[in-house]
C-alpha cells in the first residue's frame, strides 16, 4: 500500500547515517528513560516481587497521581515532583486500606491466584473508566520551570524534563534500598517475603507488615505518576501500556530485588531507545514484552535472581 | 445427558431461537443479540481457561481481534466466505494461544497472567504497524445490503451465524467439563501439584484448554469486522472484552457453563439498556463496579446462590 512520503512510520535509517554520537544519544535518552521506569515498577517490585501481592491496577494509581499532579499545576502552578511527595501520605492510607480489603477477602481464603487478580483487573478498570469521566480523553500536560530546558553536552542531548525525574528517581530507589537492607521494618519486610511462618513464630505479625509494605509500594506510585506528567502528556488509557513494562522489569531484574529492578528498568530503557532510533517509535510498545517473553523462557530468576 | 444429546438439543433451540427471531421486526434487536451473543461466547471460552483450569487470561480481546483480523485479511486477499473466515480466525487464535501458552504455562499461573496482558500491548502494536489490514487508520468492508437465501439484512445472516456458534461454544465447554479431561483441569486448579503427583498431565491439559479458549475467542472475533463494517484497532483491541469476559463468568459462577451463560445474558442486556439510556462510559464503570463487588462479596456468582438454595432445601 501507497505512504504519504512524510509518514513517520515509514521512517527509516540509512546505515551509512549511524554514526557513535546517534548511538550515544539513544543510550543516554534510554538510561534517562529507564530511570523512570525504575520509579514506576519499584512499587510492583515490592508488592509483587516481595509481598507476592500481583498488583496489576499499580499503573492505575500511578495515573491517578499523574492527574493529581495536573489538577495542582494547572490552579496553583506548584512543581508536580513536589505535590507528589506531599500527597504521597495519601497514597500510603489508600495502600493500606485496598491491602485490607485484599487480604479480608482474597489472601485469608486463599483465593489471592484467580480472584485476587480479578479484582485488581476491576479497580485498574474502574479507575480509567472514572478518569475518562472526570477528566474525558484529552492529553493532559504540566508546565515546570525545567520542561523546555535541553542541556547539551559534546553533541550529547540531557532534556532536563528527563533528567530531573531520573535524578528523583535514583534518590527513591537508593532510599529504599537502604530502608530495606538497614531498618528493622525493612528487613521485616525481606523476612515475609522469604518465610511468614517463621515470622509469625518470631512474634512479628507477617499480615500488618505486609500491609505497611504494600502501602509503600502504592507512595510510590503518587510520585512515579508526577514523573510521567512532567515526561509526557497523560491520558486515562495510557496506564495500560505501562503494564507489561513494570512486569517485564520486575522479571527481567529479578524478584522482589531493588538493585535488580534498577538495572532491569535501565536495560528496557536503553532496548526502547535503540528500537525507536533505528526501527522506528511504534514499535517500542513491543520490546518489553519481547524482553518479558524472553526472560520467562529463558531465566525465570532474572538478572539478579536467587 | 450424554454429549451428543446436548448438542443436539443446543442446536435445536439455536436454530428456534434463529427462526423465531425472524418475526420480529425492529432492526436493533439484531444488534443487540449480536452483541449479548459474542459476550456469551467470550465468557464462555474465558471459562474453559479461567473457570475449569484457574488460570487468568486477561488478553480475552487480543484473541478476539486475532479472529477480527484474520477475517480482515482474508477479506482483502481474496474476499473469501463467511464460513472459511470463521474456520480460519479459530485456527489462528487457537495457534497464538498454543504459543504463548507454551512460553508461560510451565511457570507459575501468574504470569501466564501478565503475559496475556503484556500480549494485548504487543498484538495492538503490530497491528498497526500492519498496513495490509489497515493499520493505524483501520479497514472498510464492504457489504451487500441484503443477506443471502432470502434474508432481508446482511446483519440477519451474522446473527445467525452468531446463535449457532454461541451453541457451539456451549457444546463445547460442556464436553470438556464432563469428560475426564475437565476432572483433570478441576484438579490442576484446586492443587496443581497434587494433580501432577496423581499422574495428571498437567502442562499437556493446560496448553490445551488454554489453545480451545483462546480458538473460541478468536471465533467470536471472526464476524466482527463484518458487523461494524469499519474496523480499527482501538476498537478491536478495546479492554471492555477483556473485562467483560472475565466479569461475566465471575457474575454467573464459574463452576459451570451455565454461569458464564447466566452472567453474559444478563451484564449484556444490562449493558446494552444503559447504552441506550445513559451512555457507554457508564456502562463499562457499571461493569467493573459490578466484577469488584461480586468477586469480594459473592465469589461464586450467581450459580453460587443456586447452590446454597439448593442445599439448603435438601436438609
Amino acid at each position: 500500500m501507497r505512504q504519504p512520503a512524510g509518514d513517520p512510520r515509514r521512517f527509516r535509517f540509512d546505515p551509512m547515517e549511524i554514526t557513535p554520537a546517534l548511538i550515544l544519544n539513544a543510550v543516554i535518552a534510554g538510561l534517562l528513560i529507564g530511570g523512570f521506569y525504575a520509579a514506576v515498577s519499584v512499587g510492583v517490585s515490592i508488592s509483587f516481587g516481595m509481598l507476592d501481592v500481583v498488583n496489576i491496577a499499580h499503573p492505575a494509581f500511578i495515573l491517578v497521581g499523574s492527574y493529581i499532579a495536573y489538577i495542582v499545576n494547572d490552579r496553583f502552578g506548584f512543581d508536580p515532583i513536589l505535590v507528589s511527595l506531599v500527597v504521597s501520605p495519601l497514597f500510603f492510607a489508600l495502600g493500606l486500606g485496598i491491602y485490607r480489603v485484599y487480604y479480608v477477602c482474597f489472601e485469608r481464603r486463599g483465593q489471592e491466584s484467580l480472584r485476587g487478580l480479578a479484582f485488581f483487573f476491576g479497580i485498574l478498570f474502574i479507575t480509567e473508566v472514572a478518569l475518562v469521566l472526570i477528566f474525558g480523553v484529552d492529553y493532559r500536560t504540566a508546565s515546570t520551570a525545567y520542561t523546555d530546558t535541553t542541556l547539551r553536552l559534546g553533541g550529547i542531548d540531557f532534556p532536563l524534563r528527563l533528567v530531573v525525574p531520573f535524578a528523583v528517581s535514583m534518590a527513591m530507589v537508593a532510599g529504599l534500598q537502604v530502608f530495606f537492607t538497614h531498618t528493622f521494618f525493612g528487613r521485616a519486610v525481606l523476612a515475609v517475603a522469604q518465610d511468614q511462618l517463621a515470622l509469625r513464630l518470631m512474634g512479628v505479625d507477617p499480615v500488618r507488615i505486609k500491609g505497611l509494605a504494600f502501602a509503600l509500594s502504592i507512595a510510590t506510585a503518587s510520585v512515579a505518576g508526577a514523573f510521567l506528567i512532567v515526561i509526557q502528556p497523560v491520558q486515562p488509557s495510557i496506564g495500560r501500556e505501562y503494564i507489561g513494562l513494570v512486569f517485564a522489569v520486575c522479571v527481567l531484574g529479578g524478584m522482589g530485588s531493588i538493585w535488580g529492578t534498577l538495572i532491569g528498568a535501565l536495560v528496557l530503557g536503553v532496548a526502547e531507545s535503540f528500537t525507536s532510533t533505528f526501527v522506528g517509535p511504534s514499535w517500542a510498545p513491543a520490546v518489553s514484552f519481547g524482553l518479558l517473553l524472553a526472560t520467562l523462557a529463558f531465566r525465570p530468576s532474572g538478572i539478579l535472581g536467587r | 445427558m450424554s454429549n451428543r444429546a446436548f448438542a443436539a438439543i443446543a442446536f435445536a433451540v439455536a436454530i428456534a431461537i434463529a427462526a423465531a427471531s425472524q418475526l420480529i421486526g425492529n432492526e436493533y434487536f439484531f444488534v443487540a443479540a449480536y452483541t449479548v451473543l459474542q459476550f456469551v461466547i467470550l465468557a464462555t471460552a474465558w471459562n474453559i481457561l479461567g473457570g475449569y483450569t484457574g488460570y487468568v487470561n486477561f488478553g480475552s480481546a487480543s484473541f478476539f481481534a486475532v479472529g477480527a483480523y484474520t477475517s480482515v485479511a482474508l477479506y482483502n486477499a481474496f474476499k473469501a466466505p463467511l464460513p472459511v473466515v470463521i474456520v480460519a480466525g479459530t485456527v489462528t487464535a487457537g495457534l497464538v494461544g498454543l504459543g504463548v501458552g507454551y512460553l508461560t504455562l510451565r511457570l507459575r499461573g501468574v504470569f501466564f497472567a501478565i503475559a496475556t496482558l503484556a500480549l494485548s500491548v504487543v498484538l495492538y502494536t503490530f497491528v498497526v504497524n500492519w498496513d495490509y489490514v489497515g493499520g493505524a487508520r483501520g479497514a472498510y468492508i464492504i457489504l451487500p445490503r441484503e443477506g443471502p437465501f432470502g434474508l432481508s439484512r446482511y446483519i440477519h445472516l451474522l446473527y445467525i451465524a452468531m446463535v449457532l456458534m454461541a451453541a457451539f461454544a456451549l457444546v463445547i465447554a460442556r464436553a470438556i467439563e464432563t469428560s475426564t479431561l475437565g476432572r483433570g483441569l478441576a484438579a490442576i486448579r484446586d492443587d496443581e501439584l497434587a494433580a501432577e503427583c496423581s499422574g495428571v498431565p498437567t502442562l499437556r491439559l493446560k496448553i490445551f484448554s488454554t489453545m480451545v479458549s483462546c480458538a473460541l475467542m478468536g471465533m467470536a472475533g471472526t464476524t466482527l469486522p463484518y458487523f461494524i463494517s469499519y474496523i480499527e484497532p482501538s476498537s478491536a483491541f478495546s479492554l471492555s472484552y477483556a473485562v467483560n469476559s472475565i466479569a461475566m463468568p465471575l457474575i454467573g459462577g464459574m463452576m459451570s457453563w451455565m454461569g458464564p451463560l447466566i452472567g453474559a445474558v444478563l451484564l449484556g442486556s444490562v449493558q446494552q439498556l444503559v447504552q441506550v439510556t445513559v451512555s457507554s462510559a457508564w456502562n463499562l464503570l457499571i461493569v467493573g463496579v459490578l466484577l469488584v463487588l461480586f468477586v469480594t462479596l459473592a465469589p461464586n456468582g450467581i450459580m453460587g446462590w443456586v447452590y446454597a438454595w439448593r442445599r439448603r432445601k435438601e436438609r
